[in-house]
């Protein structure tokens, strides 16, 4: 009996109720929150890390949650080859937690951001764009103060050379970069992968974009895929 | 210890004022019992000036659940939901250090929502500060707007509304004022009222320091710069959060029977308002309060405002339940007192009594005063202003001295330009139910999870108006607060205010004080919206200057079907017309201000009869399907709508009919003269004589100004490309960032 998608509450995550409701409510794939000190992951068949402030990110974005007790059988979920995503804060964590490279920096204006923004989609390759095509334009919120992914120009190179980049930012017609990139993230990147490509971070919020009445529900083009997710889960 | 001679001014109390505590009394305070006294009947605290003047509002309807008197108003919206929700300033503290000031304003009125066993959905601001030319208003600005996006932004609240205005008045005063709205099934609204003899009284949040020592009475004295630098609290949002679950969670489940959230005056009020709401005594030992700081005195603990902390009244057998849920939050509970039934509030230090005071002292013992009040000579002057004085504006092209010239740099206004650059730093999309985001509509609009249902919500005052006749300028705030909401769709039900004024012991500062009460009364009144909570803060004045009078309005309303609504974007080929028998004049407009440099005039008179049938016919034009584009003609009057509503939409509009002629006839008082009561719609074609009928059912004006389409502007003459239109508006406040 699948226990469908995790999604795991830190202290301080604020984005957790939103990312149940978007996969309980709107896609409909069973789903319940995890609280930070559990540490039986097992019978999930994909954890979602929310956005958030977790610790207040007093720190450093995500990188007190990190030590969290959930974060080791996360690590041992991840190496199963189980589908983790990482929005926002959670992305921010992962990266934290050296289950992604890179890091987010503070924004280039050093303000915090909120607005819509387009991203495009870089590879099918993950099991959360599987649903998706490389070139797909999706319309998502942002809502960050550190969110310009940095990597160093040799991981930048392998991210590229590896299809690891999973998502750029991008005009509504899917041109790259320019004033498209607000936060000034290195080559436009708002969302990468693992080697194995089932753990994502992602910058852009798809749980909020999950009804017109909102502004869009680009967000469940993405999203669902945790039903095949779910489904697959033995 | 004895009192020294004089010491009761340190606390903010006269003369009078201590020789009518020793009466109460008959005996000298304890050096704690003064402090507690001096923050009790602060201003702040004791509503002096402003309690005989508030109860003469109107706080009651059938849909209110809770009035005045408790942490915030509460009001019914259906589906067995409460709506919760309050405004309160932090202007003093943001003065001195805006980043903090702005954050913990923001953590303190989220508290008031919560401690009602509301969910807090929604975060408003309505600021003030002097021109941004000066670079301390610039700082202030900025480290107020930072401070409560980073207080909101971390907390997941999203803030979908506001407003921003300046003034020269409000140099060295800004005004930072926050108001929250939550929501609650009505079974889960939670009194503050200690009930129960020998129930426990619990703390819990953060630990006790001595930052904010003084805060109510330092909120309460002029000129806060000069004094009290070191009395502005720190906010710790992260572990605000953490409190806002726990308190969520353990009123969802038996033991707690009050909650009481520590602001102004700390443990001192959050005791005291607990024993009197209910008329109950309380019994605290101050030696059991968490420090984090050492050699802390009982003084000290009891008149701290560290934030992020929470009294609660539990009976016994819920300790052990408080406890859990309190770890899980990774938060502690300490037991500090209990309930007791002689109506006394006493401190202890161990064993030793540093307090021992009847509560209702405190509270209804506060004296009140009625002040001499007398309208500054400078505003009776400045009402007297004839515009025929002035050269009036051409419908030529976008010539110097024609409207089209003069509307370019009215969006250029501070005052009318986008506001993004300051809601682009809030997270408004967190909670996923912000259906009309914050500069898309007259109001934001919320729904309400697991119903069809949502909530309009607007906060509005024109200060500019208020300064030249404040009772008619409040009629405006009311009136305006409530248009913009019914513009959205909602049906008002009920307000917040805050009032912002000088001393009110200066005669021209009481009559602000009590000319603006007398006419918001008389405004909500007549449109059926009670007020159901608020705040005062006077004493907003350096020694330059006072700030102008500020009684600011929010405004809750509700849509039975959130996805009915309206924002103030048409679309191409859309008839636009304009609803509303309001004159237009240029008696304190923007145009006069920027145009002319003038702030004078009477403001535009109000026909509340009016007013309410055109907000009724607009709501329900909208809640019925019929309309879906609904913007107020604000500051700037009916030419900078037009751009705005051009401007948001992307699309154009030909306004081939000359628009109503204002008050005297001129031509830049019809397009930039400023009214109440005026809207501007746009709809299809084949609708408009399903609105003409209401419109003529309902005895509301109809005028047909033209059509939305294209890419310019054209009006008065002027032929405007949006886009150009656009980069005169877009970034006056700042930079736009995606």
């Amino acid at each position: 009996m699948s226990g469908g998608v995790g999604v795991i509450t830190f202290p301080g995550s604020n984005g957790d109720v939103d990312a149940l409701h978007a996969l309980r409510d709107d896609i409909g794939v069973p789903a319940r929150l995890v609280d930070h000190r559990e540490t039986d992951l097992a019978g999930f068949g994909a954890l979602v890390l929310p956005g958030g402030f977790s610790y207040g990110d007093y720190l450093r974005s995500g990188a007190i949650a990190r030590f969290a007790p959930v974060v080791e059988p996360l690590r041992a979920f991840a190496a199963r080859g189980g589908p983790v995503l990482g929005i926002c804060n959670g992305f921010q964590v992962l990266t934290e937690a050296h289950l992604l490279p890179g890091a987010l920096l503070r924004n280039r204006t050093l303000r915090f951001h909120c607005h819509w923004t387009h991203v495009r989609v870089e590879t099918a390759a993950t099991p959360w764009t599987a649903d998706l095509d490389e070139g797909d334009v999706l319309r998502l919120p942002v809502a960050h103060g550190d969110g310009a992914y940095y990597a160093d120009d040799e991981t930048v190179a392998r991210l590229e050379a590896e299809g690891r980049v999973v998502a750029r930012y991008c005009d509504a017609e899917g041109r790259v970069g320019g004033e498209a990139n607000a936060n000034g993230s290195v080559a436009a990147i708002a969302g990468v992968a693992s080697p194995g490509g089932n753990v994502v971070g992602l910058m852009p919020h798809p749980e909020r974009a999950t009804d017109p009445l909102l502004g869009g529900d680009d967000g469940l083009r993405m999203l669902r895929a945790a039903l095949t997710m779910v489904a697959a889960q033995v | 210890m004895a009192i020294a001679p004089g010491a009761w001014r340190e606390v903010a109390l006269s003369d009078a004022e201590y020789e009518r505590i020793l009466g109460l009394l008959g005996r000298e305070p304890t050096p704690v019992e003064l402090g507690m006294f001096g923050a009790m009947w602060s201003e702040h605290c004791g509503y002096k000036h402003s309690r005989p003047l508030l109860k003469t509002l109107p706080t009651e309807a059938p849909w209110v659940l809770e009035g005045p008197g408790e942490n915030a108003g509460a009001v019914d919206v259906g589906d067995g939901l409460a709506v919760v929700f309050k405004v309160e300033s932090h202007n003093h503290p943001s003065a001195v250090e805006p980043y903090e000031g702005a954050a913990t304003g923001v953590g303190g009125i989220v508290r008031d929502i919560f401690t009602m066993g509301a969910r807090p959905v929604a975060l408003l601001d309505s600021l003030r500060f002097g021109p941004l030319e000066l670079a301390r208003n610039r700082y202030l600005f900025d480290n107020v707007v930072g401070g409560i996006g980073g207080y909101g932004n971390c907390l997941g609240i999203p803030t979908v509304g506001g407003e921003v205005f300046f003034d020269r008045s409000f140099n060295g005063n800004p005004l930072v004022n926050a108001m929250c709205v939550g929501v609650a099934p009505h079974d889960r609204l939670t009194r503050a009222g200690a009930s129960g003899v020998g129930n426990l009284l619990m703390l819990i949040g953060a630990d006790t320091g001595r930052d904010g020592l003084h805060g109510a009475t330092f909120a309460s004295v002029d000129d806060p710069e000069s004094s009290h630098r070191g009395v502005v609290q720190v906010g710790n949002p992260f572990l605000e959060k953490l409190l806002l679950e726990a308190c969520l969670e353990l009123l969802e489940g038996d033991g707690v029977v009050a909650m009481q959230d520590l602001g102004a005056a700390g443990l001192t009020s959050s005791t005291v308002e607990c024993a009197s709401r209910g008329g109950v005594g309380a019994e605290i030992d101050v030696d059991r309060v968490p420090r984090r700081e050492s050699g802390m005195t009982p003084y000290e603990v009891m008149l701290s405002e560290s934030q992020e902390r929470m009294l609660l009244v539990v009976r016994p057998e819920g300790e052990g339940r408080v406890r859990d849920v309190v770890r899980r939050w990774s938060l502690h509970a300490d037991v500090i007192g209990h309930v007791t039934d002689d109506g006394m509030v006493r401190v202890r230090d161990g064993e030793a009594v540093v307090a021992e005071v009847p509560a209702e002292l405190f509270t209804d013992a506060c004296p009140t005063y009625v002040r001499d009040a007398a309208e500054p000579a400078e505003a009776a002057e400045r009402r007297r202003f004839d515009p025929s004085t002035l050269s009036d504006l051409t419908e030529d092209d976008e010539a110097p001295g024609s409207v089209g010239a003069a509307l370019l740099v009215l969006l250029a206004s501070p005052n009318v330009a986008s506001r993004r650059p300051v809601y682009g730093r809030y997270d408004h999309t967190i909670q996923t139910s912000t259906v009309v985001p914050p500069g898309a509509g007259d109001a934001a609009v919320v729904r309400l999870r697991g119903t069809r249902r949502g909530i309009a919500t607007a906060i509005d005052c024109n200060s500019r108006w208020c300064g030249l006749d404040p009772e008619l300028g409040a009629r405006h705030a009311v009136a305006e607060a409530c248009r913009n909401v019914a513009c959205a769709g909602g049906r008002p039900l009920a307000a917040t205010n805050c009032l912002n004024f000088g001393n009110p012991e200066r005669p021209a500062g009481y009559f602000q004080l009590s000319r603006a009460v007398a006419g918001m009364g008389a405004a909500c009144r007549a449109l059926g919206v009670p007020v159901v909570s608020g705040n005062v803060s006077l004493y907003n004045e350096t020694a330059e200057s006072a700030v102008l009078p500020t009684p600011t309005v929010g405004v809750v309303g509700v849509l039975d079907d959130v996805t009915r609504h309206a924002t103030m974007a048409w679309r191409e080929g859309d008839a636009v017309l304009l609803l509303g028998s309001g004159v237009p004049q240029l008696g304190g407009s923007e145009y006069l201000a920027q145009g002319h440099d003038r702030v004078a005039g009477s403001p535009p008179p109000l026909d509340l009869d009016a007013e309410l049938a055109l907000q009724k016919l607009v709501q329900g034009a909208v809640a019925d399907g019929l309309l879906r584009t609904a913007h107020d003609c604000g500051q700037g009057g009916l030419a900078v709508a037009l751009a705005e509503m051009a401007i948001v939409s992307s699309v154009g509009c030909v306004v081939g009919e000359a628009p109503p002629p204002g008050a005297t006839g001129r031509t830049d008082e019809r397009w930039l003269g400023e009214a109440a009561t005026r809207v501007v719609v746009a709809l299809s074609e084949a609708d408009v004589p399903a609105l003409a009928a209401r419109c003529e059912a309902a005895g509301v004006a109809s005028h047909r100004l033209g059509r939305a389409g294209g890419d310019r502007l054209n009006l008065a003459g002027a032929s405007i490309a949006v886009d150009a239109a656009r980069g005169a508006w877009a970034t006056v406040l700042g930079p736009i960032d995606g």
